[in-house]
């Protein structure tokens, strides 16, 4: 079983050590000639007016929210789906209604405009 | 063989654990603390491949990894400072939270020394399978509860966060 996650693991090695080496990489071949202007901050070519980190607008948070809800579904969805063929019509039918009921929720939020962006 | 690369796995694991979880604490810039702590329930994750608890391992990638550290850095995004590293200042608290954090320890390592752990030479037949096996069928109930239990965190925090409206 350890095995499978060996190659695993060597997968996330190589993912860490590229980036790592294109960064590297680049620092060591890209010219460094600054100037001022290449010091600036940039934002779509326009120069930047105030502090580059700004407060973000609570919208974000009811998106982070119904996100983790779903999330959460995902853990019960998971066994389930490993599972499907053996466990038959019953389980399939329980996963409907348990999707129904977030679904609620989901149209909760819909409904409230939690998901619209003001 | 076997158990040295089990043993490398292990260390390496926990030392980004610890280490990531040491930054969360004395790094300044509050976003990095943010990100350290995604990585160490990275790190958790591993240690419960390694002790052949995918499911746990699952749950904690999806739940921590996903869920708890979107939040978490969207707690940051909304109540940051303007210069970042106040938004993570000395704390004058620590003398407390040191004694609190000895005294959690202390409970712990009480626990662990305390505890009879029973060891069986039979592997328990435990795995997603059987965990999907049960929630679908003996469990069905508490199944179900879970998603009434979901709906109403979900309706609560709408709430919470939007404000009720009149009736």
């Amino acid at each position: 079983m350890l095995k499978e996650y060996l190659a695993i693991s060597m997968f996330f090695i190589v993912a860490l050590l590229i980036p790592v080496a294109v960064i590297f990489i680049s620092r060591l071949v890209a010219p460094k000639k600054t100037t001022p202007e290449k010091e600036e901050v940039y934002e779509c070519g326009v120069d930047t007016v105030g502090d580059t980190w700004i407060r973000f607008k609570t919208s974000y948070f009811l998106y982070a929210l119904v996100f983790v809800v779903f999330d959460v579904e995902t853990v019960f969805l998971y066994p389930w789906a490993v599972q499907f063929q053996q466990l038959g019509t019953f389980a399939f039918v329980e996963m409907f209604i348990f999707i129904a009921i977030l679904v609620v929720g989901f149209w909760y939020a819909w409904k409230e405009g939690a998901l619209e962006w003001k | 063989m076997n158990d040295m690369v089990f043993a490398t796995a292990f260390y390496i694991l926990a030392g980004i654990t610890i280490l990531s979880a040491v930054g969360v604490v004395f790094l300044k810039n509050i976003v990095h603390s943010a990100f350290l702590l995604a990585l160490a329930f990275f790190g958790v994750a591993g240690i419960y491949v390694l002790l052949n608890a995918e499911f746990l391992a699952a749950v904690q990638l999806l739940v921590y990894g996903g869920a708890i550290a979107v939040l978490i850095a969207f707690g940051v995004m909304l109540i940051q400072r303007r210069d970042m590293s106040s938004s993570n200042p000395d704390a004058a608290w620590s003398p407390l939270g040191l004694g609190m954090a000895v005294m959690a320890m202390v409970v712990f390592i009480a626990a662990i020394v305390l505890t009879q752990f029973p060891v069986t030479n039979v592997a328990p037949e435990f795995s997603v399978e059987g965990l999907a096996r049960l929630l679908l069928t003996d469990y069905v109930v508490a199944f179900e509860a879970a998603a009434v239990l979901l709906l109403a965190a979900m309706v609560g925090a709408i709430i919470l966060a939007k404000g009720a409206k009149e009736a």
